[in-house]
């Protein structure tokens, strides 16, 4: 199996399917000529024309709008918001809209359409191009919300958002775009929404995560296996609909739970899962659930030491497990 | 106004750290961030700053000493100044204007660091899971060891601790053995060891009674006695009337079937149970009669549904309560009795959670009992007894054709208190569940 990074396999995604289903169509700002700002895109509009490759205004509510017209329209729109950041213009269109068409239109009217929108920070992004949005989206039912951490999941989950009925916002982490290398098969496969996966099993903690917090946690856990703390990561991959069966699993045969994300603490979607175990595994608990996010701090800051400050880092996990495992 | 100081955690498994030297004197003044003391750890060197503006007052562990984190080292004064140390009882939280601004790493260490300082005291939280596995395993939490913070016991001391019991036991017949193994055998240890422990009130009526050789005497537990007082009296101050009918559970069962993913998927295990408490529920708002108390003025008729359902443990009953069961629907009245069953087995019910019933349900049919007399929870008007649900052929009549079909069937035994009901009454309710059951 060749070895490609969470880029190329995005890429390789949209190319497939797009060779496959040519009702699939891309519509963003720069996804053209320019091949989207991260080069997501690029090389597809020769491939696929500029009908199929569309550059944007600079409008993300329309991007989103147009988008759900068009997928009501026999197409499978594929928007890229460039960064996560510039989605709140289209909040509305994906929340009041995209969202809810199934389920006003009592299943008459689907919207099978994809937003990708690379989000996170530590990359020196500073305010505006490091946020974490999961957390807003996540909250609205109708909406399915991913976050892969790996190529293979990128592109397996990649396919199966863009095969999806429903509206799928597909959130990608930008530091792990080039960072994250691992083995994708050549072979057409997909990776279904839904289902977390356990990257590592363990049995003193279970630590819930997922995007570029998932490579963190399992530095951390892999470096204190050598101390003989043995910390199970659980990679959600997808927030919404979320496993709640792997997670109350994992917490009642642990005991312990760390929940990890880069989005800031208050109303993080680390608060979800912890209610969700305290609510079903209350009488498996060993110690109080432990969340480790971002500081409710307004932005990402630019400086690099204050976006270290922010930013969770396996140093930081690291201490969050020792605790927990000595509690 | 005063800041104490205390040890800081400099690393991720630093539990304790040396005063390397102090950079200040009692009486020097001090700026925010300046260098105040160096503190020497296993891993590294490094030096603390102060925290806030002001004067060291008083310096608490002198340089070469070794404290834990968040042992109160120093106090530092406002620059305003003059003002006396605080007593230590009047301490000032470690900061706690600063704590929006510190990293989180730092706020988080000051916060686990509270529990932990200068406190030799032995930790006695016993967490959740703690909790249920020493009720589930009988055992004193005060006998078990604990590794964890601040000597607490965790899990994994209580399955240490129950393994070597275990282990123990092949070869030591004293220990008591797990309940579930021989169930009356299985008493007699329990009770011996349970006596010398409370000679009081149990061993009086001991005395009393001339044991038969060859016989065992098993004390009461506070639980079976209580069954027995409650019990004897409920027959003897209510005339029991039984009345059976059979119900026919298929759509029950279809429908159980056909939610049973979508109820687990949000952490409910779907049973027969909650069906039949829906009924109940909706049977008593027809017939509230039997939602009432018999006193010698007059029957009291309750307005709320609070619905006990038994649940049966190895050393005897209880019947927590759903509370007002008739605004509940399906998932909440499944989620509600799962939740009450397993806490009552695991013995972790809050005592009001088994008072205040107004009627009662009793499962016996999953020991395989088909049809029951069951004794009415006093004060209460009725009691409802499901029988083993069981595939038998009957007869249904299709567009005026008999034919034979095999049907899951139950019998629904309803014993009533005859001075507030009278049968026509009590089988009217009990074809109204019946209807219900068969019509879900």
């Amino acid at each position: 199996m060749p070895e490609i990074n969470l880029l190329e396999a995005i890429r390789q995604g949209l190319d497939e399917m797009m060779a496959q289903d040519d009702r699939i169509f891309i519509f963003g700002e720069d996804v053209g000529r320019r091949g989207g700002v991260f080069r997501v895109t690029e090389g597809l509009i020769d491939k696929y024309g500029p009908l199929r490759v569309l550059d944007s205004p600079l409008a993300e509510s329309v991007i989103v709008g147009a988008c759900i017209g068009a997928a009501m329209n026999d197409t499978r729109p594929i928007a890229e918001i460039q960064f996560a950041d510039f989605i709140a213009p289209a909040f509305n269109q994906i929340v009041q809209e995209a969202a809810r068409i199934h389920y006003r239109s009592n299943g008459d009217w689907s919207v099978p359409m994809v937003i990708r929108a690379p989000y996170g920070g530590g990359i020196h992004g500073a305010l505006y191009h490091s946020q974490s949005i999961e957390a807003f989206f996540a909250h609205v039912p109708g909406l399915k919300v991913v976050a892969p951490a790996t190529p293979y999941d990128a592109k397996g989950l990649l396919k199966s958002a863009i095969e999806d009925n429903n509206p799928v916002l597909f959130l990608e982490h930008k530091k792990t775009y080039r960072l994250i290398k691992g083995q994708v098969p050549e072979h057409d496969y997909r990776v279904p929404i839904g289902p977390a996966e356990i990257k590592r099993p363990g049995e003193d903690l279970s630590v819930f995560a997922y995007g570029l917090m998932i490579h963190y946690c399992l530095e951390a856990a892999q470096s204190l296996a050598a101390s003989g703390v043995s910390v199970e990561v659980v990679d959600l991959r997808t927030l919404r609909p979320l496993d709640v069966p792997t997670i109350l699993a994992s917490s009642r045969r642990t005991g312990k739970v760390l929940i990890v994300h880069e989005d800031n603490l208050t109303g993080g979607f680390g608060g979800e899962i912890a209610a969700l175990i305290a609510e079903h595994a209350f009488e498996y608990l060993d110690a109080p659930i432990v969340r480790l996010g971002g500081p409710d701090v307004p932005a990402m800051p630019f400086a690099r030491s204050l976006e270290d400050a922010f930013m969770p880092n396996p140093q930081k996990i690291i201490e969050a497990m020792r605790r927990l495992a000595a509690y | 106004m005063t800041t104490e100081l205390t040890m800081p955690q400099l690393g991720e498994s630093v539990t304790e750290g040396t005063i390397g030297r102090w950079l200040k004197q009692p009486g020097e003044p001090v700026a925010k961030y300046e260098p105040l003391l160096e503190v020497i750890t296993d891993k590294v060197d490094s030096e603390v700053p102060a925290p806030v503006a002001g004067t060291l007052l008083e310096i608490l562990v002198p340089e070469g000493e070794t404290v834990r984190v968040g042992t109160v080292i120093a106090r530092l004064g406002s620059p305003a100044g003059a003002v006396a140390p605080a007593p230590p009882e009047m301490a000032v939280q470690p900061a706690p204007t600063e704590a929006g601004l510190l990293p989180r790493a730092e706020v988080i260490a000051a916060l686990s660091a509270t529990p932990t300082p200068s406190a030799p005291a032995h930790n006695t939280f016993l967490s959740p899971v703690v909790a249920r596995l020493i009720a589930e395993h009988g055992l004193d939490p005060a006998g078990i060891p604990g590794t964890g913070q601040g000597g607490r016991i965790t899990k994994q001391d209580v399955l240490r601790f129950v393994a070597a019991r275990d282990g123990a036991t092949t070869s030591a017949p004293a220990q008591p053995a797990t309940p579930v193994s021989a169930p009356v055998p299985a008493m007699a240890p329990a009770v011996a060891q349970v006596g010398p422990a409370m000679p009081g009130s149990q061993a009086r009526s001991v005395e009393r009674i001339a044991l038969p050789e060859d016989a065992e005497l098993v004390t009461l537990s506070p639980m079976r006695r209580r069954i027995a007082e409650h019990m004897e009296r409920s027959v003897r101050i209510a005339p029991h009337v039984t009345t059976v009918m059979e119900v026919d559970l298929s759509s029950v069962m279809a429908h159980r079937e056909a939610q049973r993913a979508s109820f687990e998927q949000q952490g409910v295990r779907l049973t027969v149970t909650p069906y039949v408490v829906q009924a109940v529920a909706t049977a008593l708002g027809k017939t509230p009669v039997l939602n009432g108390s018999f006193t010698a003025e007059g029957i009291v008729i309750h307005r709320r549904i609070h619905i006990g359902v038994a649940v049966a443990l190895d050393e005897g009953l209880l019947v927590p309560v759903v509370r007002d069961a008739d605004e509940k629907n399906l998932l909440g009245l499944a989620r509600a009795v799962g939740d009450l069953a397993s806490r009552a087995r695991t013995r972790r019910l809050q005592p009001d959670e088994t008072q205040g019933g107004t009627f009662t349900i009793t499962n016996h049919g999953v020991g395989g009992s088909l049809f029951a007399t069951p004794i009415i929870n006093q004060p209460q008007a009725a009691i409802l007894g499901v029988g083993a649900v069981v595939k038998r052929p009957i007869i249904i009549t299709q567009h005026g054709v008999d034919a034979i079909a095999i049907k899951p069937m139950a019998y629904l035994s309803l014993t009533f208190d005859h001075r507030i009901a009278d049968g026509a009454t009590a089988d009217a309710f009990l074809l109204d569940i019946k209807r219900a059951l068969e019509a879900v």
